[in-house]
């Protein structure tokens, strides 16, 4: 064996020393940088898309500096650009959405993962996939056509009448704003909270559930304040999965917000967000500063989303490890 | 063999008992628990088969043998956590304090009958919120620092710990987290507590602490455990049931079972010819 | 510790159980109660017509969506043809070829990638196909749509490429085969499923966006032929008739929303069902 071996060591061109054409040659390295140039493609087009958005925002970043982000006057006549009332929009009705999805979503991962028997968990899993799985634009004109009319009908009347008082519940409706746009958000991001917290919520070890109830708990109560609180940073995670999901979202918002950029304090009024005042008016735009102010508004999206998807990875991960590390 | 008085917990009613002195001693011991004609399943397949022993007050009761002989699933019927698995299904009776745990509401009975696990599972909190769990949602009025306390003594911890109560439980060694799930098992104030092979997870020197403990704790509350390890339960239990594929084959004071057993399997077992 | 204290707390844990259940069976209804209106409201809409006729001009009755739905068709084949082949290739390389460092700048990309909001894709796009060309097109829609496509199929090539048991990998290479002749003829093979499924959801998902289209392809009432003329599709003619004033343009959005969702819906049950069988699925 070992005679072997040197001896082709010695024998012709050792590798090393193997021409550039001579290696192409072979099938391997060709596999390699081929594939090799796709994966930089793929690092190549990311970074493309961070540095157009820095490029063609320039202009409004020259002419207002820092205010953009804290002028409340979108007026495109008379070229006066500023992010506020988008800004605004786009929290208000994330805030909305979350408030109604956040206690919905973990109520239904709370009974998939601890109560229902796991074919039952499963199959029901996969319809809220199906669910997350909807367009965007189905839920639009499901807004436009149901909670619109809704939102005139039944839920306005509900809130205003006896809380009309409170700065959030005044003044008419119209059907579209703030709060409609809200309802439709949390019907999307649902699906994103109960699956990311169903799996976070199966990954804590059993023996937490067991030694609650060893102590004489209840069922709620082991799960409640035994279970959902081991689990409780892999749920923060979900929530900002499905808040990056919502500040990105245009076109169910757009048919439903009513698309006026002002600031109100009412949830019942019309507004605007980021995706949604891009989508309206990037085509109608005209001059360079206009455009350029829309493109600008998309760069503070990517920065919300990436910053939130972030974090939301991060959570998950931390808590999916500290399962299998826990009880020993 | 022995009539099955009825409630009055004093007498004895296993049937396994083979030589009359370990009869008479087990007679004269009032039982905690007694266990009648249990068999036990999961599903189609039976995996207890005719249990009848007895759990005597204030004494450890220890349960040994070979790997898969039934002995963790005997433990955990005794405080039902068997429910928490669909397929369970149990025939026979168990009582504590002469009362049927099958009738009584499963959630009072857990308080009554602790247990602590193989692998030490503190919550996600700090060392005093551990201890005060049980006590807090049972709606304890009393100082719930003295509770703590107390249990942490019990356990042995309070010394090391008493200044950090408000750490976080995870920060503890594997086994002063141990110590800790006593200590939480004990401040509910069990009649009953069940230890499954707690110390199996643990260094040498965290299980003989754990050891020296259990010989105390039996002054405070009745003690079943589960073990691998048969020295442990030469040396800290009172009286040893031996248990192959599902039966109780052989159950007395410990001294006489591991000096003069009566059954051959057993005697190949405590001899390390298997298991 | 009291009898009364106990039926309180188990009366408060059925009714926070129950709760959870209505939790969950409320998400799911929403599904059906979707699928069910579209069918209430479209179903009638869809007739031979809607597939085989051009739209008519705004304000009369009338017509289909042959433009719409030939235009999703190609700028979904052409958004196949750009994103499938960078994602597949790239994450051939991370499972097979790369080093360490290259995999997680790769991998960070694409996550990112993943997470830009499709509306920002949509000026990425407009930037590099729309702006320099200065008309809209078909293929800065399929470009938009392709980039949505790569990170998901990246990251599911790379899983289920190196989920294939070494002893496969081992098998082959015994006999003498080169990397990558068994890369090709044994490794992707095995995990072929997977990838197809993959490939299949990115699909799915892409053929429902609006956003990306609006400013990229644009949307036409006739027809377009060849791929640089602004070209209409389904999501964008939803939006559009959607939010119009006229009652048989909401009409006909119905039915497009209908044969939209039909079609996510197919594509999505059947990739996880029948071609997923076994197979972690992977999430959006």
């Amino acid at each position: 064996m070992a005679t072997t071996t040197t001896a082709m060591k010695s024998a012709g061109p050792v590798s090393g020393s193997r021409s550039f054409l001579a290696k192409l040659r072979n099938g391997d390295e060709i596999a390699r940088l081929v594939t090799l140039i796709f994966a930089t493609t793929v690092v190549l087009i990311t970074a493309g898309l961070v540095w157009e958005l820095w490029v063609n925002s320039a202009l409004p970043r020259q002419k207002f500096g820092f205010s953009f982000f804290v002028t409340s006057v979108w007026d495109p006549i008379m070229d006066q650009f500023g992010a506020l009332p988008f800004i605004y929009g786009t929290m208000v009705t994330s805030a909305v959405a979350l408030v109604i999805a956040v206690p919905l979503g973990i109520g239904a991962a709370i009974f998939l993962a601890e109560l229902a028997p796991p074919r039952v968990s499963d199959i029901l899993q996969f319809f809220i996939d199906l669910l997350a799985a909807v367009p965007s634009v189905i839920y639009g004109l499901l807004g436009v056509f149901i909670v619109v009319p809704l939102m005139r009908t039944v839920i306005y009347p509900a809130l205003n009448k006896p809380f009309g008082y409170l700065p959030i519940f005044k003044g008419p409706s119209y059907g579209v704003g703030f709060m409609t746009a809200g309802i439709v958000l949390a019907i999307m991001v649902i699906p994103y909270i109960i699956s990311v917290s169903r799996e976070v919520l199966l990954s804590v070890p059993r023996d937490q559930r067991e030694a609650a109830l060893a102590l004489g708990s209840t069922r709620w109560e082991s799960t409640w304040k035994v279970v959902v609180p081991f689990a409780k940073t892999g749920i923060m995670g979900s929530i900002f999965l499905a808040l990056a999901r919502a500040l990105g979202e245009t076109m169910a918002v757009t048919m439903v917000i009513g698309n006026t950029p002002k600031i109100a304090a009412s949830l019942f009024a019309p507004g605007y967000s980021i995706a949604a005042v891009i989508a309206n008016e990037f085509t109608e735009a005209t001059g360079d500063l206009y455009l350029q102010s829309l493109i600008a508004l998309g760069l503070v999206l990517f920065l919300l989303t990436f910053i939130l998807n972030g974090l939301a990875r991060l959570l998950i991960v931390v808590t999916t490890q500290k399962g299998s590390e826990v009880g020993g | 063999m022995q009539a099955s008085a009825k409630p009055e917990f004093s007498v004895n009613i296993v049937t396994n008992l083979t030589t009359p002195a370990s009869r008479e001693t087990a007679a004269a011991l009032p039982m905690r628990m007694t266990i009648s004609k249990l068999n036990f399943f999961y599903g189609p397949k039976q995996i207890l088969f005719d249990i009848s022993m007895g759990i005597a007050d204030k004494k450890v009761t220890a349960l040994i043998g070979p790997s898969g002989c039934g002995k963790s699933t005997l433990l955990r019927t005794l405080n039902r956590m068997y429910e928490t698995v669909g397929t369970a299904r149990l025939e026979g009776e168990i009582l504590l304090d002469g009362q049927d745990i099958l009738a009584q509401d499963v959630t009072a009975l857990r308080r009554r009958v602790g247990m602590v696990f193989q692998r030490p599972n503190p919550f996600p909190k700090s060392i005093f919120d551990n201890v005060a769990y049980g006590p807090r949602i049972n709606g304890y009025k009393g100082s719930l620092a003295d509770t703590v306390e107390k249990s942490l003594r019990h356990a042995a911890l309070w010394d090391e710990v008493k200044d950090h109560l408000h750490k976080s439980a995870y920060e503890l060694s594997g086994g002063q987290q141990q110590r800790l799930c006593i200590a939480r098992a004990l401040a509910v104030e069990p009649e009953v507590l069940l230890m499954d092979e707690p110390c199996s997870a643990l260094d040498p020197i965290s299980t003989a602490k754990i050891e020296e403990l259990m010989v105390e704790l039996k002054n405070l509350t009745t003690i079943a455990i589960v073990t691998h390890n048969m020295q442990q339960a030469a040396r800290v239990s009172d009286f040893t049931a031996f248990l192959l594929t599902g039966q109780i084959i052989e159950f007395s004071p410990t001294p006489h079972l591991f000096t003069t057993p009566s059954d051959p399997r057993t005697e190949a077992y405590i001899t390390g010819r298997f298991g | 510790m009291t009898n009364g204290r106990l039926r309180w707390r188990k009366f408060v844990s059925n009714f926070m159980l129950a709760m959870t259940g209505v939790c969950a069976f409320v998400s799911v209804l929403v599904l059906f109660f979707i699928l069910g209106y579209l069918l209430f409201n479209g179903g009638t809409s869809i007739n031979w017509d809607f597939f085989t006729k051009l739209p008519k001009p705004v304000g009369e009755t009338g017509g289909g969506m042959s433009n719409a739905i030939v235009g999703s068709g190609k700028i979904l084949l052409l958004a196949s043809l750009i994103g499938v082949p960078i994602g597949f290739l790239g994450g051939i390389y991370l499972a097979e070829f790369s080093g360490k460092g290259m995999a997680s700048v790769v991998r960070y990309a694409a996550d990112l990638l993943n997470g830009v909001p499709s509306i920002v894709i949509g000026i990425f796009a407009y930037s590099l196909v729309v702006l320099p060309f200065k008309h809209f097109s078909a293929y800065a829609g399929a470009f938009a749509l392709g980039m949505m496509m790569i990170p998901i199929t990246l990251r599911s090539t790379e899983e289920f490429l190196k989920s294939v048991p070494r002893m496969l990998r081992e098998g082959a290479m015994a006999l003498g085969a080169s990397k990558w002749k068994t890369i090709a003829t044994v490794i992707v093979p095995a995990a072929y499923r997977g990838i197809m499924t993959a490939i299949l959801l990115a699909l799915a998902r892409v053929a429902g966006e609006t956003a990306p289209l609006l400013f990229t392809a644009f949307g036409n009432r006739f027809e377009s032929h060849g791929w640089s003329q602004p070209t209409a599709t389904l999501p964008v003619m939803i939006y559009t008739y959607a939010v119009s004033p006229y009652d048989d343009w909401h009409r006909q959005a119905w039915a497009a929303g209908l044969v939209l969702l039909g079609l996510v819906l197919i594509i999505n049950i059947l990739a996880r069902t029948i071609l997923s069988r076994g197979i972690a699925v992977p999430r959006s």
